[in-house]
Order: C-alpha cells, then sequence, then structure tokens
C-alpha cells in the first residue's frame, strides 16, 4: 500500500479504566493487536489513561518517539474527547490528529464474553488507527458571547440565578409565564426542616428582581421561539396582555375594589380554588410586578361588552387600564440561557381510590399548604371545606411517586413537606395525625433530626401504602368519616383508621408544557420527561446545547436548598461563558471544494441553517462556516462529493467502515 | 451469564455497522453502557454528527466490505439537533431501500430506527432484534458467491 499521508507515526493507548474495561475486554491483547496494524509505531496500555500520568505518556511519547497520530481506546469521547486533545496539543500536536475508541460504555459494559468484546475492540480500534491516517490539523473557530442572559421560569431556582448573574453586573432577561414571579415556593408557608417562614425568605428576593437595574422582568410571558448557538441567541418573547399598563399602573388596588362584582366569583388558582377572586385580580398580595391583570374569561367587558367599567373610572388619571392592550412581541440577544421552568404536582385524581375530587375532605398537600399559611384562604386556620375543624388526619405519602402505574421515581421532598405538614396542623388544630409510608426518606441536612421532632411531638407514623380511601362505615366509630385501609408492614395486618381528613402527598411531575420548551430550546428530556443534564455527574447544570443551562425541578425533583444550590452553579456556568468573552467552536464544518462544485444547488436546500449560499458570478455554492453547525447533511447530498466535511471527511468515514469490517 | 448471550460455536454471527448521531442515538448506546444493559456484540458504531451526514454510500461500502446489516439511529422527528437532519436520513434511507432491493439485498439488512439519549434500553432491543434478523436471513455474502458490490 502506497503511504498517501506522508510518514504517518500512530501511537494508540488502551485504557484499562481500573477493572471496567479491562474485566471484559483483554486489554494486553488488544494493545498487541493494535501494534500489528499499519502506521502504529507505539501501542501501550496503562491502567488510567485520563489520569495526569496517562496523558504525560502521550505527551511524552509524541516527543520521544515523534508521533503524529494519536488513537485512545477507552471510555465516551463525550467524557473524555476533550480530555485528550488536550493533551495532544499540550504535546506539542494538533489536537484534532486524535481518535477516540468507545470500549467502555459502547463494549466493556454492554458485554459479556470477553472474546467477544475483545474482537469487537479490536474492531473499534482498527477502524480508528485507519481512519485517523486520513486526518487533518484544523483550527477551533472562536465566537464572542453576547453578555445578556436569558433565565426562564420565575420560581426560586430562576429568581436566584437571575439575581447572581444581575449582582455580577449582567443584564438578564426574566421571563415568566404566570402574572407573577414566586413560582410554588410563594404559596407555601413554612419550609422544611427549620420551619422558617417561605414568604420572609422569598419576597424580598422578589422586590430586588423587581428593582434591580441590571433585570428586565417580563411576567405573563412566555418564549415562543429561539435561534442561533452558543453565545448568540435570538429569543421572541410573546407578552400576553394584562391589560393593565405595568409602566402606569401604581400598585394602588383600587381597581379590585371597584370592579362591578361585589363579590369575588372566580376560583383562585393561586389558592388552589378553595377560595375566589374577581376578574381583575393580583394573584396574591406580595405579588411582584404588584400590578394586576385582568382575565378576559371571566370579565363582563370582555365577555359581552356591555360593563360600566368601574375599573377604569377608579384608576382615573393613571390611564392605567386599557382594554384594548394587544399581545406584543419582544424580539432578544442573549448569549446564555438558564432554563428553571419548574415542575407540576401530580394530579391526584389520577388515582381514583384516594377519593380526591370525590370526597370534600380529601386535599392535595398542595392545598394543604395554602390552608396552613396565615395570608391563604382561611387566615392559617384548618379547617374542612364543611367548616368544621379536623380532629384526626391521614397524611398519605407517595401518591403519584414510586409506583408503577403512575410515577416510578420518588419525588424527593414529599416525606420532608409531610412531616411539616403533620407539625403545621398539629400546631394549628391539636389534631391526632397519621403519616402512612412506605419508607421515610430524610436524607438531608437537619432531616432526620426533624422527623425526630414529629415523633417527640407523637404523631403517628404507619408504615404501608394506603390501599384505599372511603367513606363506607364498618362500625359507629367510622360514621361521617373517611376510612383509611391500609396493610401496617410492620404490624403485619390491615388496618382502619377513620379521620376527618386526608392529605395526600402528591409527586412532582415534569410540566404538561415541557415537551414544547424542549422543543424550543433544542434540549433533551430524560424518559420520564424531566430535562436531561450533560452529564449527571460532572456537568449537572449544563444540557447538550451549548450556552443552555437547567436549574430546579425542570431536571428533576428536588427541595429548595438543593434548586438555590443549582441555580447559583446555572449562574456561575454562565458567568464563566460571559467572562471569557468567547467560546471555541468545533472545527467539524462543511466547506465546498470549488474545482469539484457542479453549481446543482442540491446543498442549499439541505441547510436548515441557511448556511450556504449561492456564488453567481462562479456559478458555485459557498459555506458560511461561522453559521455552519457541522451536522453534515449537505455532504451527504452533494451528488459530486465537492461539499466535505472537517473531521467527518468521506475518506476518515470510509476508512472506518473498512477498519470494522477489517476481519468480517 | 444470560443464556441467550453466550456465544454458541459455529453459529453464524452476523456483522452490522451501525451509523449513530451524536447527540441521540450515540448518547443512548453510552446510557446502556452506564446502565449495564447488556446486549449482543455483532454492532460497531461509526459516529457522526447528524443521521442526516450518512452518506448512501457509506451503506454500500458497509454491504460492499463485508456487513450482514447496516443500521442507522437518529434523533426521533422533531427532536433533531440539527433540526432536521433525520428528515434527510429517512428520505435518503427510503432511497437506499429500494436501490438495495434491486441488488438483491433484502430490506430487513438496513435499518432506520429513532433512537433518543434517553432510550438506553431501546439501542439493546433493536440490536438483538436486528441480529435475530440476520441470524434468520444469513450472510449477505454465501461462499463462493462474487460480491456484486465490491465497485462501490
Amino acid at each position: 500500500m502506497s503511504d498517501p499521508h506522508g510518514a504517518v507515526r500512530i501511537g494508540v493507548y488502551t485504557c484499562h479504566c481500573g477493572t471496567n474495561i479491562a474485566a471484559t475486554v483483554d486489554v494486553k491483547a488488544l494493545a498487541q493487536f493494535a501494534a500489528t496494524l499499519p502506521h502504529v509505531v507505539l501501542s501501550r496500555d496503562y491502567k488510567y489513561m485520563c489520569s495526569d500520568p496517562g496523558q504525560e505518556l502521550i505527551r511524552q511519547d509524541i516527543r520521544d518517539h515523534d508521533l503524529n497520530r494519536i488513537v485512545v481506546a477507552s471510555c465516551s469521547p463525550h467524557l473524555h474527547e476533550h480530555t485528550f486533545r488536550t493533551a495532544l496539543k499540550v504535546g506539542g500536536l494538533n489536537p484534532y490528529y486524535f481518535h477516540m475508541v468507545n470500549i467502555r460504555e459502547q463494549a466493556s459494559w454492554v458485554h459479556v464474553d470477553k472474546a467477544q468484546a475483545t474482537r469487537k475492540a479490536q474492531d473499534l480500534v482498527c477502524a480508528a488507527v485507519r481512519r485517523v491516517a486520513f486526518h487533518q490539523p484544523l483550527e477551533r473557530g472562536r465566537v464572542a458571547i453576547h453578555p445578556d442572559v436569558l433565565v426562564l421560569g420565575g420560581g426560586i431556582a430562576g429568581i436566584h440565578a437571575a439575581l447572581t448573574l444581575a449582582n455580577a453586573g449582567k443584564h438578564v432577561f426574566l421571563v415568566e409565564k404566570e402574572p407573577t414571579i414566586g413560582g410554588h415556593m410563594a404559596k407555601f408557608d413554612k419550609t422544611f426542616p427549620t420551619l422558617d417562614c417561605a414568604a420572609c425568605i422569598l419576597t424580598p428576593k422578589m422586590s430586588a428582581v423587581r428593582s434591580h437595574p441590571n433585570i428586565t422582568l417580563w411576567t405573563y410571558s412566555e418564549v415562543t421561539r429561539v435561534d442561533g448557538y452558543v453565545g448568540n441567541y435570538k429569543a421572541t418573547v410573546l407578552r400576553h396582555p394584562r391589560y393593565v399598563d405595568e409602566d402606569l399602573c401604581a400598585g394602588c388596588l383600587e381597581c379590585l375594589d371597584a370592579c362591578v362584582y361585589k363579590q369575588a366569583k372566580v376560583p383562585d388558582e393561586f389558592n388552589m380554588r378553595l377560595s375566589k377572586r374577581k376578574p381583575i385580580y393580583i394573584p396574591f398580595p406580595q405579588a411582584v410586578p404588584q400590578v394586576p391583570v385582568i382575565d378576559p374569561e371571566t370579565c363582563i367587558q370582555f365577555k359581552s361588552g356591555k360593563c360600566k367599567k368601574t375599573c377604569i373610572e377608579a384608576c382615573g388619571d393613571r390611564h392605567a387600564i386599557n382594554l384594548h392592550a394587544e399581545p406584543e412581541i419582544e424580539e432578544i440577544e442573549v448569549g446564555t440561557v438558564i432554563l428553571a421552568t419548574g415542575f407540576q404536582t401530580f394530579d391526584a385524581a389520577r388515582i381514583p381510590y384516594y377519593g380526591y375530587g370525590k370526597y370534600p375532605n380529601v386535599y392535595t398537600a398542595l392545598e394543604v399548604e395554602r390552608l396552613v399559611n396565615a395570608s391563604g384562604p382561611t387566615g392559617g386556620e384548618v379547617i374542612l371545606r364543611d367548616g368544621r375543624k379536623p380532629q384526626t388526619v391521614a397524611i398519605v405519602h407517595c401518591v403519584g411517586s414510586r409506583d408503577e402505574n403512575t410515577h416510578r421515581w420518588c419525588s424527593r421532598v414529599c416525606c420532608m413537606y409531610s412531616l411539616k405538614l403533620a407539625h403545621l396542623i398539629k400546631e394549628h388544630t391539636g389534631a391526632e395525625i397519621f403519616n402512612f409510608y412506605i419508607d421515610m426518606r430524610t436524607p438531608g441536612k437537619g432531616f432526620e433530626e426533624f422527623y425526630q421532632k414529629l415523633l417527640n411531638e407523637r404523631v403517628h407514623f404507619i408504615r404501608g401504602r394506603v390501599a384505599e380511601v372511603t367513606d363506607w362505615e364498618l362500625d359507629p366509630s367510622e360514621e361521617g368519616k373517611l376510612v383509611i385501609r391500609a396493610e401496617d408492614t410492620l404490624a403485619g395486618f390491615v388496618r382502619r383508621i377513620p379521620v376527618d381528613m386526608v392529605v395526600l402527598a402528591t409527586g412532582l411531575e415534569p410540566r404538561a408544557d415541557a415537551p414544547e420548551v424542549r422543543r424550543i430550546f433544542n434540549i433533551s428530556c430524560a424518559s420520564e420527561g424531566f430535562f436531561l443534564e450533560r452529564h449527571p455527574k460532572l456537568a449537572p447544570v449544563n444540557t447538550f446545547t451549548d450556552g443552555i443551562f437547567l436549574a430546579g425541578c425542570c431536571q428533576g425533583p428536588k427541595d429548595i436548598p438543593d434548586t438555590v444550590a443549582q441555580a447559583g452553579a446555572a449562574a456561575a456556568e454562565a458567568l464563566a461563558l460571559i467572562d471569557a468573552g468567547y467560546v471555541e467552536t468545533e472545527p467539524n464544518t462543511a466547506h465546498v471544494e470549488e474545482a469539484v462544485c457542479c453549481g446543482c444547488k442540491t446543498c442549499i436546500s439541505m441547510c436548515p441553517y441557511r448556511a450556504i449560499s449561492f456564488v453567481n458570478e462562479i456559478h458555485k455554492s459557498r459555506v458560511n462556516e461561522v453559521l455552519c453547525k457541522g451536522c453534515g447533511t449537505c455532504v451527504a447530498a452533494c451528488p459530486s462529493g465537492a461539499v466535505r466535511q472537517h473531521l467527518f471527511e468521506d475518506d476518515e468515514i470510509f476508512a472506518e467502515i473498512e477498519g470494522v469490517l477489517s476481519n468480517a | 451469564m444470560p443464556e441467550d448471550l453466550k456465544p454458541k460455536p459455529d453459529e453464524f454471527e452476523p456483522r452490522i455497522v451501525a451509523f449513530f448521531c451524536n447527540w441521540c442515538t450515540y448518547l443512548a448506546a453510552d446510557l446502556a453502557g452506564t446502565s449495564r444493559i447488556k446486549y449482543a456484540a455483532n454492532a460497531e458504531v461509526v459516529r457522526v454528527m447528524c443521521s442526516g451526514r450518512v452518506d448512501v454510500q457509506f451503506i454500500l461500502k458497509a454491504f460492499a466490505k463485508g456487513a450482514d446489516g447496516v443500521l442507522i439511529g437518529g434523533c426521533h422527528p422533531g427532536d433533531c439537533h440539527y433540526q432536521e437532519g433525520n428528515y434527510k436520513a429517512l428520505r435518503r434511507f427510503r432511497l437506499v431501500q429500494r436501490l438495495i432491493r434491486q441488488m438483491g439485498i433484502e430490506e430487513e439488512r438496513l435499518r432506520l430506527e429513532w433512537i433518543s439519549a434517553a432510550e438506553g434500553d431501546r439501542v439493546r432491543v433493536v440490536v438483538e432484534d436486528m441480529v435475530k434478523t440476520l441470524k434468520r436471513l444469513g450472510p449477505l455474502r454465501k461462499p463462493g458467491q462474487p460480491n456484486l458490490l465490491e465497485v462501490a
């Protein structure tokens, strides 16, 4: 075979990864096999190639043996390709004279037979050796990072991330779907395990968002479209009309009193429909912004056009109310995005045998959060829908969690919030409280101590999943009560416990609109529907789309401390990008060999980024490498082979195909 | 070792070249690894950035060089990292299916699957199923038969 590459000198490095690879792939045999392949001048195996001594091995060999191509057979390139490319660079070699062979995730971990796994690893190494001979030196491009940040979601995660960035001097666009920021946390009374008041720690942060000069807050708004790439995203934000101008409104709320509805008649979403609001309303007294919103579904003027419009009268000279307001579209440019879109609670009505929606005294935990809240619908009094004070309360854990029929995951917060609610209900009513649990999960700072405190407060804990909630009484003691039927798995018999009130500890699930958000931002979801992080341990707030970060429960169930920590991490990741000022781009872009291009324009229709233009003067296509994202679709479509892709050249892939099939 | 994963001597072991896109199916194969899901060692992965990069020539080259089957893995429709490369892959796949049929290659030897980054187990299901199919079909090139694809 004549050598088209000059003096190609390949070094092959096989990693044991402790025993992760070595247990299933015969690494010694693999290294010996690699040494026999064409152009390979050196083949080594080493315990941990990614460690500093492992990398040093490569750097030293490049110098000592004049290596000019490197193949590392170890884990997934998604984990350590960057590590080894950097080692090449430090060793004085162009980092793209490198190819990585995945013999861990895609060989040793998925196969059981050592001979087969080793044979497959040999094929893959052979493919890489053949491929790398064709590699060309490449340079990474640089893209400037726009310093502004888009934070989507105004719960505690979004608020914390926005404030962190704004305090660092970056401009943040905080976009929230609801008319107020605050998210779920604004609905809570106390937070576990410290029992500090949720409002006291949240509302100051909410008003800080409102008054911060570096934050543009758009509530009642959603992102409808995102274009661009890391450093240069263009987002379209749809601002729904609230019919009260945010700039003109002073927040006096006189329009609320003036509404022709003297009594509030519309179920109040913020209070979980346990109270009523008017068609013009403010979600809750500490809402940010402190601007009412008109609900066109229930406002008489919108429905019939025959209202006296007393709200406008009350507003007087401010003229803040504009019933003809239209949706507004804002176009913004940002460099990075933090998604903090949160969660929704499991719909308890999906489990019919727990009687939610059937028995009025079955509540969800979030409803009870509002009941125990001093600013809630009952002023903090725990009273049933019929006005009675409950004497006995059952808290049913794991509703929509750890259940094959609904969601298999543990929602992480329910044990702790159930303990908190047990404490609060007992404090407010003195009721006897029964917790029905599968396992108590209290693995946070101060959590187990809180559990002990509840045990000392003589709250009852019964280990067993509740079979049903029924009003079918068997004896007079159960009359007029809800009966919990559950197997007490510690005592070993089925119990019937009559109670006045049932609290369903509903789990956390991905929001219904998560798939839409995912599509708009082009990120991945895990199988259960939460957004997928780039790496569960090493890149927990990154996504596979550069410049887009995750914070809070949109990534998975978590409590407030973890959410805030993650929001801080996401802000730090964004800051790191912004302060670097630029990001290096992968060089795997397409380019046109003008001498070969016949000007058929096939490639142009292939490109979703309009990166290819037609140069009329020379009748050829041309790729704008800044716009090109490197998918290679145009390359595969070009009938004359004129469009080529760096790092994925036809020659390279053909060599790879021949390599994997070399012993077929 | 599960019984069905044990290699049986003398049994035909089909060779599959798998073109997996970097963002969905390659990650699914990585996830299968981190989840320690066990499956047949017959498929060998060639990573491409997008299923849209899979050139008709790659498929023909693989068949010509001894593959008994070719698997293309991409993101689910609507989920492509590059917006619509997977649709282009689908179009090309349909074309190649017709082409190989005319060459006397069974259509089942070429397979296109949408496997998202979260579907590690789907990689196992697809590979195992394809191995089963190919074992039923037997080797693409019977001993002594000329290789009509060698020109590719």
